[in-house]
């Protein structure tokens, strides 16, 4: 799988996705800048967490108008997968791309801590290799994460089978809508999620319990 | 704009922080009437923050070298070899004072501070800790300033994207006014690629690197200097506004630079901004600096000469470059959205020079600026030892005292501090806070390295010596405790007005116990800040060495943790019974005595103790392992219990009075926890190694058990310890 990783300034968890890319998809990945105008040869595009352009103005704002963004756009309305983490997804839905809002956490406080998610979607390119109704404990390292969604729209994605996951057993840690955890758009091509499987895959995390998500890009 | 050629009067000297002396030292030094200018670089260079005039005495006294250390002080922070050519840089610095002022503001700026000292060694930061002290749980902006100080140590590092992964936050009335924030950085860097601030080769660009230049910040190194009286608010201006943003490109910037080869010297703008940094990369390259302050990017309009050198504005950078490179550095730093401006060169004439619109509003000597800064023998008086404990009650419900203890503001969980910070970034972090100490594995390697946070303030009060031993000591038990080799330490030491001979006596005092400790330990002094003046209308806070200590696991499968394993494990007290009660938690929390000397650091037992367990730990027949300290026997036993969620069932000798055994605060202690059928062994081992070991009870279901004095369920355990601090917090 041709993997692009986006990188804008201020984002800071590119180290974390590359390696679980590499060790666990087996993906080759390239860095690319956000000033470029196109995309190279590529399958698959992850905007990986952190704080583009210091989290100013909006999380994700500034750089859903960086030039690259279009071609992102372009790839994903081609059918090329889109996947966003943490300030990927904020960015995600600043450009459009998905649906939402994710607003300041719901105690206002900074979140780094350990969650349950279940898979409520496991036709998606990230979950292909779970089953819907499987949890998973996954870190999530947030300040705004609280996700929100007019009502209608928000029937829409339940309907559909938009919400990839949901925060379970009552570890929503920021006040989201459903206890949602990970959208994906119409198509299942885009995704966003905020907690960060990237960091739940070894040994080391004290769980691998994510390793399936990136096992279903290799898929 | 205030004219550089104003005549200095003895208020505006005085103004400057700078003594009456020191003035007279100034006019000898050069001859002449200082300018503008030349007063506030000056007040900046030798204010006690820079200079370290009243502490580089005692200073020179601690240990500072071993077969590991690369680069001892003097340097932005310290570096230690860890084999395979790689090296950690590290150091702990304070920012108390704008903390206590603007507690978001000042905690962030302190972080990256030290962030910057880091990296500025060409080191990509790899962890952050962090040692918080604030006021007793009643004062009335105690929360104003742990939520602020918190949400600024997280804000920074989050976005910087530095794991936070240990640290310590306590409380005590004598922190009112005077809240501390010491932050430690702890990087890692190609041993033979580390870069230092000694300028080289004259004629060569200087070059300003990072954000531009406000007026934020201008005197906070002076302002740290001196004593607070109630207007402290209003010098709410002198503190800096941190943008980690811009320094997380900086950092990325500057090691993208460092691989080209372009950087010959670098200094980061820390306090006293372009003054300091200049001048230290002159002074100890034995170079002069001319800059030419109309090259320096401005962030406001009409800043003059005398604003431009002081201020403190954040993310900022000093270089010397190769002249042959300075093009590829300057696309660098344009790519990563940074300003780039050569501001000066080096000369051969040791001058500082310094232009401002076509006229030099100083030129002096640099040596004198730097490295001769004035240096003084305060007076001090050893300090009267604490009288011998007397009248010991015990509690009249044993049950009661204990989760008092577990319970208790400084020994209670901090997971209400620790999760607003990101732990996880990088996805190295093998132990996150609430360990003995923090684990972080070097990326690419089964190598990982040990960090923790100590210092017992209140044993530091009550007898210097012994208190500045048992911080280092405890930091190495730490970093044992989970198995490491204890490399060396960065010292951050926080005391009052050292102008006054018994704040002085503590200081010395403490020193000596510090020194001595590392000595013994082989744990030497590689970095480190001192904090004085930490007074608020003539009360000083309690004398607070914090120590960062950093240390070695060879093999990450040799990792120690500190929860409870398995049902049926014996556990095994190292180190024998404790009978120490003075100056406990056990007294402060369940009886409000802060009374009695504190436990004696026995260095050499503290050495065999420690060795046996780290050698057990590495043959893997241990299966936890928890050092005793703060809260006795019964909080080690706790932790253990609530991190592994089962419990113990413990039998306490017939001859000893409970409430002492279980609270006692003897050092060099550890309990440990192994398979039944290898404790037999493992206490015959500690026999031959003269360290006296004793099988204390095992681990059994969900309750600790004291056999014959009480049981407490871990579900009341934990509520004691978890609820704590967000119930405070919570309260309106």
């Amino acid at each position: 799988m041709k993997t692009a990783i986006i990188q804008f300034p201020g984002l800071n968890r590119e180290s974390d996705m590359i390696m679980a890319l590499e060790n666990v998809s087996g993906a080759k990945t390239q860095t690319v800048w956000h000033t470029e105008t196109s995309l190279p040869d590529t399958d698959l595009v992850v905007i990986p967490g952190g704080f583009s352009y210091g989290d100013y103005l909006r999380c994700g704002a500034i750089a859903a108008r960086s030039p690259i963004m279009k071609a992102i756009v372009e790839h994903a309305n081609k059918g090329g997968k889109v996947l966003g983490v943490c300030n990927g997804f904020q960015i995600l839905v600043e450009t459009g791309m998905l649906r939402g809002a994710l607003m300041r956490n719901a105690n206002l406080k900074f979140v780094c801590k350990q969650v349950q998610l279940s898979v409520e979607n496991d036709s998606t390119f990230f979950t292909s290799k779970m089953n819907k109704g499987d949890e998973v404990t996954c870190p999530v390292a947030h300040h705004d994460g609280n996700y929100f969604v007019d009502d209608e729209t928000l029937k829409r994605l339940e309907g559909d089978g938009q919400i990839v996951f949901r925060y379970a057993n009552g570890t929503n840690p920021n006040g989201s809508l459903n206890d949602i955890a990970g959208i994906c758009n119409a198509k299942g091509n885009v995704i966003g999620m905020m907690p960060h499987p990237e960091n739940m895959i070894e040994a080391l995390h004290g769980k691998t319990d994510c390793r399936p998500l990136f096992e279903s890009i290799a898929a | 704009m205030i004219p550089n050629d104003i005549k200095i009067t003895d208020e505006l000297v005085a103004e400057h922080g700078l003594k009456p002396e020191e003035y007279e030292r100034i006019l000898e030094l050069i001859g002449r009437e200082p300018t503008f200018t030349e007063l506030g670089i000056f007040s900046a260079m030798w204010n006690e923050h820079c200079s370290y005039k009243s502490s580089k005495l005692w200073l020179k006294t601690l240990p500072t070298e071993s077969e590991c250390v690369l680069i001892g002080p003097g340097e932005n922070a310290g570096a230690v070899d860890i084999g395979d050519n790689q090296a950690i840089i590290f150091k702990m610095e304070s920012h108390n004072h704008p903390s206590f002022i603007e507690p978001y503001q000042g905690a962030a700026t302190g972080v990256g501070g030290i962030l910057r000292d880091v990296f500025t060694m060409g080191a990509r930061p790899i962890a952050s800790l962090n040692a918080l002290f604030f006021g007793a749980p009643d004062y009335d902006k105690n929360k104003h300033l742990i939520s602020g100080v918190v949400a600024g140590v997280g804000g920074y590092g989050n976005c910087f994207g530095v794991p936070t992964v240990g640290g310590s936050v306590n409380f005590h009335k004598r922190y009112e006014g005077n809240n501390l924030t010491n932050a430690m950085a702890i990087g890692l860097a190609d041993a033979d690629k580390i870069f230092l601030s000694p300028a080289k080769g004259v004629g060569r660009p200087v070059v300003y690197l990072g954000a531009k230049t406000g007026r934020d910040g201008i005197h906070g190194a002076s302002m740290a200097s001196a004593e607070f009286a109630d207007d402290a608010d209003e010098k709410r201006p002198t503190v800096q506004v941190g943008d980690p943003f811009t320094e997380k490109c900086l950092l990325e910037a500057c090691l993208e630079l460092m691989e080209t080869g372009a950087v010959i010297a670098i200094q980061d703008m820390g306090a006293a901004g372009l003054t300091c940094s200049a001048v230290e990369m002159g002074a100890s390259g034995g170079l002069g600096v001319k800059l030419d302050l109309n090259k320096v990017p401005c962030r406001e309009e009409r800043m003059s000469a005398y604003e431009m050198m002081l201020s403190e504005s954040q993310e900022r950078m000093l270089m010397v470059l190769d002249p042959a490179k300075e093009k590829i550095a300057e696309a660098i730093f344009i790519k990563w959205g940074l300003d780039f401006a050569v501001v000066g060169e080096t000369t051969d004439d040791l001058r500082f020079s310094i232009w401002h619109d076509n006229e030099e509003v100083a030129n002096l000597p640099i040596k004198e600026l730097g490295d001769e800064a004035p240096e003084y023998d305060r007076p001090w008086i050893e300090p009267t030892p604490q009288a011998p404990l007397s009248d010991l009650k015990a509690p009249d419900d044993l049950t009661q005292a204990v989760l008092q203890v577990v319970g208790s503001p400084d020994n209670c969980s901090k997971r209400w501090v620790w999760e607003q910070y990101d732990q996880l970034i990088q996805s190295n972090t093998a132990q996150i806070p609430g360990g003995d100490a923090a684990v972080v594995r070097i990326n690419g390697t089964n190598k990982a390295i040990a960090t923790c946070a100590d210092v017992t303030p209140r044993y530091v009060e009550a007898d210097p010596f012994e208190g500045g031993k048992q911080a280092v000591a405890e930091c190495w038990r730490n970093l044992t405790a989970v198995g490491a080799d204890p490399l060396a330490i960065t010292d951050n030491l926080n005391f009052g007005n050292p102008e006054r001979p018994e704040i002085m006596g503590t200081f010395v005092m403490a020193i000596k116990g510090i020194g001595e400790a590392c000595r013994a330990l082989n744990f030497p002094v590689v970095s480190g800040n001192v904090s004085l003046y930490n007074e608020t209308n003539g009360k000083a806070i309690l004398p607070t060495p914090t120590i960062g200590g950093v240390g070695l696991l060879p093999n990450l499968d040799d990792m120690a943790t500190l929860a409870f394993k398995n049902e049926g494990d014996t556990i095994i007290l190292i180190g024998g019974h404790g009978t120490h009660m003075g100056q406990s938690a056990f007294l402060r929390d369940t009886q409000g005595r802060e009374d009695g000397p504190p436990p004696v650091v026995d260095l050499e037992k503290e050495k065999n103790n420690g060795n046996f367990v780290r050698n057990l730990i590495r043959s893997g027949d241990t299966t936890a392992v928890h050092d005793i300290s703060d809260g006795g026997l019964v909080l080690a036993l706790s932790d253990m219990a609530l991190a592994g969620n089962i419990g113990a069932k413990i039998t306490i000798p017939d001859d000893q009075e409970a409430f002492v055994t279980l609270f006692a605060e003897d050092q060099a202690r550890y309990v440990l926890t192994c398979s039944p059928d290898k404790a037999t062994q493992i206490i015959r081992d500690a026999e031959t190694a003269n360290v006296p070991a004793t099988k204390i009870g095992t681990v059994i279901s969900s309750a600790l058990i004291i056999e014959g004095h009480t049981t407490i369920s871990l579900n009341m355990l934990k509520s004691a310890h978890e609820d704590w601090l967000p119930d405070y917090m919570a309260e309106v």
